[in-house]
């Protein structure tokens, strides 16, 4: 009971709040570097899962490389990260981590894009050809717009699994949310490390919340009126 | 017949009490188990091996508990008998566990720093052995690039400068005496900002070398201060004190003991002196052997174990 108690007034002094190392800074570092891992992940997978979503190939590959991507261990992937960062000069923490974060993004992307496109109603696609549209139209104005809430949650998951998980930077001298459990760690502050650990929870939830209204409101008109 | 099974019986109990007092202290007895401890870095674990073997080759049952964490951890594990012996540095051990130096301050004298840290011992049931010649402090480094950019050859060249400058470490480094806070108590310097990285380990040197920290702490019998051609500045205020290498030792267990652990653990400290401690961190450290191996080499050649 006492530790609550300690981390209540951990979050209470104002000291936490200020400065290079206080928890807004820490926050937006957090946002800052799961944003840039899940928007590089968008990058490599989404034209891959909607090619191979449109054209029904791969799609053994698609899921697959979920159950890959979710066995890789993140902490090896940070430590494989460092050594690639420093040989190109990138240097410690940021980009070792969004290296170690990028594999962790992927598969949620790929495979709930390409099964997104899959379950778009084949006969509303038959009709498109039928009427003329290119197959690019077809993607762009059917397939996708349809797709759009399952593809969203595919990012979600990897947006909610990549803000848990960016805490490992701070073993590699990163900033972020993981820096106050790691310090609190090696000080035996437990404060310190209760806190950091609320709060990123704290994030997670949040980001987990507001992708699920993003979906919500991204569901075509039509669609709408039939559920 | 009752006289027959009273004599039975007070034989049986003669017999069982002899056997008892026979167990107890004497050199036929069993040795008591040892519990050996580290913290987290290389130097440590090399320690940690000397101790471990030496008592092996002497009949004990040795379990090792290395790479614990930091002196935050492994403090409160040797007092509550987690672990029994560990390796440690006279001046800043007891500059931890006596943080306001009521009890005793450490010095530049090791035989002064032993003795006042044998008083802020005694009341959590620790001794501590005899010391090494061998001493390992808290080193501030640069670059050599840095350290002519910037002329720096001592600490004190750092005060007008550091305020530009990015200090790495540990992630206890600024709350500790000898680190960060030192720094600034002793010789005024405040720097931009911390990056905490590990304890005198490879994220430290490579900050260094990829010019993310300016300064960084190093121990100052790293190998690679030398290997990595670093500027080692001097600590002309003597903000290090006198960090002798001694086991520290549980009471509970030499109780256990008729003495051999002292005397064993002496014979180390007696023949550990910085050239040798030196030369076993290069191995360990630079040369990636195996700390268990250069251990027992050393012990070989040195004669304090078969």
């Amino acid at each position: 009971m006492s530790l609550l108690g300690d981390v209540a007034r951990w979050f209470a002094d104002p000291e936490h709040w200020q400065g290079p190392h206080g928890i807004p800074v820490r926050i937006l570092e957090h946002i800052e570097l799961s944003a840039l891992a899940v928007a590089v992940a968008l990058v490599i997978a989404a034209p891959i899962a909607l090619y191979l979503g449109h054209t029904g190939r791969g799609g053994f590959i698609a899921i697959n490389v979920a159950n890959i991507g979710r066995a890789l261990p993140s902490l090896a992937l940070l430590a494989l990260g460092l050594v690639i960062a420093i040989s190109l000069g990138l240097g410690l923490g940021f980009w070792p981590t969004v290296f170690a974060l990028v594999p962790l993004a992927i598969p949620p992307i790929l495979t709930n894009s390409y099964v997104a496109i899959r379950e778009v109603d084949r006969d509303i696609v038959d009709a498109a050809r039928g009427m003329g549209l290119s197959e690019a139209q077809i993607l762009r104005s059917i397939e996708v717009p349809l797709g759009l809430p399952l593809m969203l949650a595919g990012v979600r998951t990897a947006a909610v699994n990549v803000v848990a998980t960016a805490t490992l930077g701070a073993l590699v001298a990163g900033g972020a949310l993981g820096r106050f459990i790691v310090d609190g760690l090696a000080l035996q502050e437990y404060d310190q490390l209760m806190a950091g650990a609320l709060l990123v929870a704290l994030l997670a939830v949040v980001t987990e919340v507001s992708f699920g209204a993003l979906e919500r409101a991204t569901v075509a008109p039509g669609m709408a009126a039939i559920r | 017949m009752n006289l027959r099974r009273a004599l039975f019986a007070a034989f049986i109990a003669a017999s069982v009490v002899a056997t008892a007092c026979g167990g107890a202290g004497t050199g036929g007895g069993a040795k008591p188990a040892v519990i050996v401890g580290s913290t987290n870095f290389y130097e440590q674990l090399t320690l940690g091996e000397l101790y471990s073997q030496i008592l092996e080759a002497n009949g004990y049952t040795v379990t090792r508990k290395f790479n614990l964490g930091n002196r935050e951890i492994v403090e409160p594990a040797i007092e509550s008998g987690q672990i029994d012996i560990d390796a440690e540095y006279l001046a800043t051990l007891l500059a931890f566990v006596d943080k306001d130096g009521k009890i005793a301050k450490p010095t530049t004298d090791p035989k002064e720093t032993q003795a006042g840290l044998q008083k802020a011992l005694d009341p959590k049931g620790l001794t501590v052995l005899d010391y090494a010649a061998a001493t390992d402090q808290n080193g501030f480094v640069v670059t050599q690039a840095t350290a002519s950019a910037k002329n720096l050859k001592k600490l004190s060249d750092l005060v007008p400068v550091a305020g530009t400058m990015v200090l790495g470490g540990p992630p206890e480094c600024p709350t500790r005496p000898f680190c960060a806070l030192g720094l600034k108590n002793v010789y005024g310097i405040t720097f931009k900002d911390f990056k905490p990285l590990d304890t005198g380990g490879p994220l430290t040197i490579t900050a260094l070398e990829g010019k993310q920290i300016d300064v960084g702490l190093l121990f100052t019998s790293d190998p690679s201060i030398v290997a990595k051609n670093f500027v080692l500045l001097d600590d002309d205020k003597h903000l290090q004190l006198a960090d002798n290498i001694a086991p520290v030792v549980r009471n509970a267990l030499l109780q256990k003991d008729d003495g051999t652990i002292k005397r064993l653990l002496h014979s180390i400290s007696a023949k550990l002196t910085q050239g040798e401690l030196n030369d076993m961190n290069k191995q360990v450290a630079v040369d990636k052997a195996d700390s268990k191996v250069v251990a027992a080499a050393w012990l070989k050649k040195q004669g304090l174990i078969k």
